[in-house]
């Protein structure tokens, strides 16, 4: 993109001053190698945000921006309903509260050598992925609506977990006010058969070792050591998130003008939070956050359950489960004054410092972990939210690299096959029903994600806390 | 008659072309198909009809595209033919396909949802027909 529209506020902080419809400026969070690798669209989307009803401070762009839909996947914003603030169907996405989820299993690697491959073929036995995959609980009408506004609390109430998982997930694993009747029957019957599945595209299940720590004392706080294996889970709402985002981006296009919204783009489809569509669909995306939760913990069972087959003693505790598409009610300071915001991240991961009063007490003093995840030969990354953070982007960091090639390239450049067998030589067994998948999905088709991450990490934005590569990982 | 696919970040184009609307629309879905597995692939055992009524071509064009992805997800479907009659801005639709079998079919990704982006049925200049949008996957 062509950076002289930009005026550079600080390291790493670039200012897309207000102009036309904008009501407050763009900041972006990259240096200029980023910027130039970003496409043109993610200033006119930005600008775009920034003109919306009721924006508070700025639009921002993650280090890992790229053109979204309405959004810039990699985009915040705040907005405030006592002030007209809308939420945005569009700004929320599809993939509504998709998300990564952190186990620790205090294992070294060397332990786990030896069933690396009866380990890697019991969890893709165990973890239903991929289109057409089902998933093996199957709700009634009650049941689900119970899942819709229990979330995890409810999976683990049904035997799914732990009780003390629910402290290291976002709200506890909760999300009040979801609203299950403001679901269509369509989503619900989308979600019928997809509890505990993990979908497909760049939805994984990885067995990961910490081959890296930055800042020791933050590593042991959250129980990371060099060499020991952990479990990243990535996935979101399914079936029921995506027909969600499909039946309110349509309804909020058809009303916006009753409202008096001019859309720039209609993927930006939104409502004022302060009315009937808005408080209704954000009641729906509650529920789809609790799907979405609950599906990852349902996902954390299965997997403790292939993990004891082979390691009996093993525990695998929770580190944290944060999701980055997301719209959440949060205080946060402007201008010295505390104001409740509607904070919608879009491809950004939500990092609150130490000593944020929503963090448990055991990972308070470190603040909260950001859990970035990578592609299957590429490295994932745990950062830690700082006191910073809430002055430069209501506590918001990236949440991954993006891509960097369609998929169409992709499987143009790559065999799914070959992929395999060279992830292999490389010590990284690969499990997917689609050959076709893993060439869409390979790691050459994405951005450098450690050049996001050392960004995000000067930038203030998150402390880079360890790096983590793959021994396994199973694709959708 | 034909469809293809057109590159969007991290998703994909679905794009169908025909001599009237309703053609253009079928192929569409075709794309919509090949953006999982091959179509030719699918074995016609089930069949399914769809109805959409919409204000214009466009707006149509967004549900019809809906319509055939809740049928996908809802029941796992995969589609490889698709007859398309539309009359007044209202759509009748049969498809016929069968459920997905990952080892026959190695569906590449499940599709999402039709968005606004590049969203356009419009008449060519050659007086075919061509309606597209982007998927999200």
């Amino acid at each position: 993109m062509d950076i002289g529209k930009l005026k550079r506020e600080a390291n790493f902080c670039w200012r897309l001053e207000p102009t036309g419809a904008m009501r407050v400026p763009g900041i972006l969070y990259a240096d200029e190698a980023l910027l130039r690798g970003m496409d043109d669209k993610v200033f006119m989307q930005l600008s775009n945000v920034a003109s919306l009803p009721g924006i508070v401070k700025a639009a921002y762009a993650m280090p890992d921006a790229h053109w979204g839909y309405g959004f810039p996947i990699g985009g915040v914003a705040a907005f405030d309903a006592e002030a007209g603030g809308i939420v945005s169907a569009g700004g929320v996405g599809f993939d509504i509260s998709c998300g990564v989820r952190l186990l620790l299993t205090g294992m070294p690697r060397e332990r786990l050598e030896a069933f690396k491959p009866p380990l890697a073929h019991e969890l893709g036995r165990a973890i239903p992925a991929g289109v057409g995959s089902t998933g093996r609980i199957h709700l009634t009408e009650t049941e689900m609506d119970e899942m819709l506004t229990g979330g995890a609390r409810w999976a683990v109430s049904q035997g799914y977990g732990k009780q003390e998982d629910l402290e290291r997930i976002e709200e506890g694993g909760q999300i009040l006010h979801a609203k299950p009747h403001s679901i269509s029957q369509r989503a619900r019957k989308r979600q019928r058969d997809e509890m505990g599945t993990l979908g497909s595209g760049n939805h994984y299940l990885e067995v990961q070792h910490v081959t890296e720590v930055y800042r020791p004392e933050i590593a042991l706080g959250f129980g990371l050591r060099a060499g020991e294996i952990v479990i990243s889970i990535h996935c979101g709402s399914r079936g029921l998130g995506h027909q969600i985002g499909t039946d309110y981006l349509g309804e909020m296009v058809q009303a916006a003008p009753s409202y008096g919204i001019h859309l720039p783009d209609r993927e930006l489809a939104c409502a004022p939070i302060r009315s009937e569509l808005g408080e209704r669909y954000l009641g729906a995306m509650r529920a789809a956050m609790n799907c979405a939760l609950a599906n990852r913990q349902i996902l954390t069972h299965l997997t403790r359950r292939a993990f004891t087959e082979y390691f009996p003693e093993s525990r695998l505790c929770l580190l944290y489960d944060v999701s980055h598409n997301i719209c959440k009610e949060e205080i946060h300071l402007v201008d010295g004054k505390p104001r409740q915001l509607f904070v919608h991240r879009k491809g950004a991961t939500r990092a609150f410092g130490p000593d944020h009063p929503s963090l448990p007490d055991s990972l308070r003093a470190h603040g909260q972990p950001v859990l970035i995840g990578g592609s299957m030969g590429t490295a994932s990354y745990v950062l830690a939210g700082t006191a910073d953070g809430e002055a430069l982007s209501f506590s918001s960091a990236c949440h991954g690299a993006g891509r960097a090639m369609s998929r169409r390239r992709a499987m143009g450049q790559w065999r799914g096959r070959q992929l395999v067998d060279e992830l292999k030589a490389r010590g990284i067994l690969v499990l997917s029903p689609s050959m076709r998948g893993v060439a869409e999905e390979a790691p050459g088709a994405y951005k450098d994600v450690n050049a996001v991450v050392d960004l995000a990490d000067r930038a203030g934005l998150a402390h880079k806390v360890a790096r983590l590569e793959p021994l396994i990982c199973v694709k959708g | 008659m034909r469809w293809e696919h057109f590159d969007h970040g991290a998703d994909i184009g679905v794009r169908g072309i025909g001599r009237t609307p309703a053609q253009a629309f079928e192929q569409a879905a075709l794309a919509l198909t090949a953006a999982v597995t091959d179509p030719a692939a699918v074995r016609l055992q089930e069949t399914r009809r769809l109805e959409c009524k919409a204000p214009d071509l466009e707006a149509l064009f967004y549900e019809w595209m809906n319509s055939v992805i809740f049928e996908m997800s809802a029941e796992r479907l995969l589609f490889g033919y698709f007859a398309v009659d539309i009359d007044d801005h209202h759509l009748i639709a049969t498809l016929q396909g069968e459920v997905a079998v990952p080892e026959r079919h190695q569906p590449a990704v499940e599709v999402k949802g039709a968005t606004y982006t590049e969203l356009s049925v419009a008449q060519r200049s050659d007086g075919l027909w061509c309606a597209q949008c982007i998927v999200d996957v």
